[in-house]
């Protein structure tokens, strides 16, 4: 038999646990660049402000029953009664709020009958008070004045005595920034009516974030419309610090004035924290999953290497009796995981970017970029080099004498 | 032998417990995390009605015309929905075995007048509909097709809200009032764990079933809106009866046609855009489209495609644990050279050592496996928090299919096993006692 073969069988095993390392590694970083990308894009989107002052407003919805009284009557005295309340900074009517996972949408021309080209938009309904209510930030124009607000139902399409737009709307459709004061096509195809006024931010009510309804997050209209319904809903702005008994008494109020009606009341933190619950977990799961890879990958080489500590306890004993300090021990243990992890890392970025082209084209995923491959990759290097210092160090133990007391493949009980 | 071996495996996992205590929990988590999601992937993908699904279609009619570029856009420029006008037209044909229109409008309803009344999301539906979606019965049964026609004020009841509301007493018979309307409830579903509900997917899809059920014509008759979204190509004129007569689009029609009479049925729907493209209503080349639940689920993305990541992460995840157990089952085989070559040099055969090492193997595979399972029940639990409501779906998981994927995870363990297995099996006895 040949006498080389167990140390080459030796280097073939050691090569087969350095290979196991490395495509270790590899998958890791594909999975962990990946994945922080996703959790980075989803916590982006789901803490995009909404441009409203959201710590401050709630919402109150009141639903008919039995008693039907006039309509419009009816939504005047909520909105007078709603901001008497004390610590009612104000109220308005509206058919949709930011968040609210549903509501109208529209599609705006700028010439009658326009087929293409038409930017689609959220289309929200307020009087007046609604850029007060909801603390928006007029950069252009004017309000709407209480002459110009018309009390409509679902199923008239009165005309618009103008728009308040978001500046992403009015950017799409002049993009020469010359948007105040042009009319748009939006509910009629015939009847036009002007931008009057420009507000700097107002997120739709539509929560899916990939797909149709995330590609006009930004594009809102508010038009000078009160909705007639059986079910109303208000918007709210109380004092600061005041939301919690504000929507108690407001509750209240509402109750009081039409008693067969159902009230209920929802406070804007709670409207987000519905909105994104589900984005929100995902990440939350993928986090975890991804943490655990990581953890896992740093224990299977502080195993490893510990392994190899104790395989190679005689070598290393003569390697100390012939004179290398502890330090050229510690330093050959990170050395070997230091190529091992950085193979395994250079394998990992091909591996990350090709998985996401593949996921790009097969899922809702964004591109990935640079930064964080490649913070991911250092990450992990960093990782392997602190889970080998504990093996290294006790590799560095080994006294000298190990190699004059022959083979010991087996640590001794301690 | 198999207890001695099973001695020496335990003798040899004690020997260096913290390795093998690393190497069942890398199984374990590996397992946990892969299992967990693809226990939500499986609830969330899975076909919600596999007994029937092939046989199940819905109808898309494009009346809008290929330059319409309006509302949301499916890859093949169809609609969702049908017009009233398309949908009450194929529904009357009856060129299917059973067939429904479907589209969920919200109601308030209560037993007894004074008492608070209870909102929901309901279908309006033809009676085939339970009949195709083999919806079970707890009391009672479907209405009838002359219900159907009048448009009678019946109702079925979801199991759920006929405990609430009558305390789960057979209740068919008795009337529920929604507005000043009193229905007659004919029927109460037993559960049903029909999920994603394909039928309406606007509406909450990975939720509980809906609550209440009423005849479509009754719907229609009580002007009761859509709650899942009208698009139209043009301005709407006002009016209940103008959305009936409008080219826009919110309703649905399903149909069950065995495999036999699908070709039939693709051929009567597109000679009916055919014949309305003749009468002078649409001006394209007639185009619609059949497609059974699951093609309507890929179609429709019912599944987030976060979740095919997730699954994704899960098992790339799990193979990066069973080849950490590995490299540790080689590290420790090798650790154990001197032992298996004087045990080779006894007498021991490779059959031996390989089978000694294998049942080592299978011991850390069982035991990952089985703290797989806790995690993943754990996990699931822990979804279940965190998605809440939204995805009701879980509540379905099926305990037997998560034992058998366990039981999956632990022959990968056994197979990430077999090298190592195979190493120590290879050991030379003569020259490692030459070594000594």
């Amino acid at each position: 038999m040949d006498s080389s073969q167990p140390i080459r069988r030796a280097i073939y095993r050691k090569k087969f646990g350095a290979v196991l390392i490395a495509v270790q590694i590899a998958i890791t970083l594909a999975i962990l660049s990946n994945a922080i990308t996703l959790i980075a894009e989803r916590l982006t989107w789901s803490s995009q402000s909404t441009g409203i002052d959201e710590a401050n407003i709630f919402f109150a919805f009141a639903e008919n029953v039995d008693v039907h009284p006039e309509l419009g009557a009816e939504l005047a005295t909520d909105l007078a009664n709603l901001r008497a309340v004390p610590g009612v900074v104000d109220a308005y009517a509206t058919n949709a709020f930011p968040l609210q996972g549903g509501g109208w949408s529209m599609s705006v021309g700028l010439v009658p009958s326009q087929k293409d080209g038409r930017p689609q938009t959220s289309y929200y309904f307020g009087d007046e008070h609604a850029l007060h209510t909801l603390g928006l930030k007029l950069i252009a124009g004017r309000n709407f004045s209480s002459s110009e607000i018309v009390d409509r139902d679902a199923n008239t399409f009165p005309q618009a005595n103008g728009f308040i737009v978001t500046r992403a709307l009015a950017d799409k459709l002049f993009p020469r920034g010359d948007g105040l004061g042009k009319s748009i096509y939006v509910e009629s195809d015939t009847v036009s009516a002007p931008i009057i006024g420009i507000v700097d931010r107002l997120q739709g009510p539509f929560v899916d974030a990939s797909g149709y309804f995330g590609s006009f997050v930004e594009n809102s209209i508010l038009s000078p419309f009160r909705l007639l319904d059986e079910y109303s809903t208000f918007a709210v702005r109380t004092a600061p610090g005041k939301l919690n008994e504000v929507m108690k008494a407001v509750e209240k109020t509402l109750g009081s004035i039409n008693g067969a009606r159902i009230i209920t009341v929802q406070s804007m933190t709670e409207v987000r924290k519905t909105a994104y619950r589900s984005d929100r977990g995902l990440a939350a799961i993928l986090a975890v999953v991804t943490v655990t890879l990581v953890a896992v990958t740093s224990f299977g080489m502080f195993g490893l290497t510990s392994y190899w500590v104790a395989q190679r306890r005689r070598q290393i004993g003569i390697r100390r009796a012939l004179g290398a300090t502890r330090r050229a021990i510690l330093r050959q243990f990170q050395r070997e995981n230091l190529v091992i992890a950085a193979l395994g890392a250079a394998a990992g970025i091909a591996l990350s970017v090709a998985l996401n082209l593949w996921l790009v084209q097969h899922f809702e995923m964004i591109r990935i970029d640079a930064v964080n491959v490649a913070g991911a990759a250092v990450a992990l290097i960093l990782l392997g080099q602190i889970a080998v210092y504990w093996p290294a160090r006790h590799a560095a133990s080994i006294s000298p004498v190990v190699a004059l007391r022959g083979a010991q493949f087996r640590e001794s009980k301690r | 032998m198999f207890g001695y071996y099973l001695k020496l495996a335990l003798q040899n996992l004690r020997r260096n417990v913290w390795v093998t205590v690393l190497m069942i929990l890398a199984i374990s988590a590996g397992i946990g995390a892969s299992m967990t999601t693809l226990a939500l992937y499986q609830a969330m993908s899975g076909d919600p009605i596999s007994n029937k699904s092939h046989q199940l279609f819905v109808v898309q009619v494009d009346n809008w015309g290929p330059d319409n570029q309006a509302g949301e856009q499916n890859e093949d420029h169809l609609k969702e929905y049908l017009s009233y006008i398309d949908a009450s037209a194929l529904m009357k044909a009856r060129a299917a075995k059973h067939q429904t229109l479907i589209y969920t409008t919200y109601l308030k309803a209560r037993s007894s007048p004074g008492e608070k009344p209870v909102g929901a999301a309901v279908p309006a539906v033809y009676s085939d509909f339970f009949a195709m979606l083999d919806a079970p019965f707890k009391y009672g049964r479907a209405w009838s097709s002359a219900d159907d026609q009048a448009g009678a004020p019946v109702i079925v009841l979801s199991r759920k809200l006929n405990d609430k509301l009558f305390a789960g007493a057979n209740s068919v018979g008795k009337t529920l009032d929604i507005g000043d309307v009193p229905y007659r409830v004919v029927g109460v579903l037993n559960d049903w764990p029909l999920v994603p509900r394909f039928y309406d997917l606007h509406v909450a899809p990975f939720g509980n079933v809906d609550e209440m059920f009423i005849p479509f014509n009754r719907a229609i008759e009580a002007q009761a809106p859509t709650v899942s979204g009208t698009s139209c190509k043009d301005p709407r004129r006002p009016g209940w009866q103008a959305l009936l007569n409008s080219e826009c689009v919110w309703v649905q029609l399903w149909a069950e046609v065995p495999a036999t009479d699908i070709a039939a049925f693709r051929h009567f729907v597109n000679n009916y855009a055919t014949d309305q493209q003749r009468a002078g209503r649409f001006h394209w080349p007639a185009h619609t489209q059949v497609r059974d639940v699951m093609q309507w689920l890929k179609y429709r993305h019912a599944v987030p495609g976060q979740l095919g990541i997730l699954l994704l992460a899960s098992f790339g995840f799990l193979f990066v644990c069973l080849m950490n157990a590995m490299g540790l089952m080689l590290a420790k085989t090798i650790g154990h050279t001197q032992d298996i070559s004087v045990r080779r040099a006894l007498g021991a055969s490779r059959r031996a050592i390989a089978l000694q090492s294998l049942i080592e193997t299978s011991v850390v595979g069982v035991v990952g496996a089985g703290i797989g399972l806790l995690i993943t029940i754990l996990g699931v639990s822990a979804i279940r928090v965190v998605l809440a409501d939204r995805y009701a779906a879980l509540a379905y998981l099926d305990a037997r299919v998560v034992v058998i994927e366990v039981i999956c995870a632990m022959v990968a363990t056994v197979v990430a096993g077999l090298y190592p297995t195979w190493r120590a099996a290879w050991i030379e006895p003569a020259l490692q006692l030459k070594v000594e």
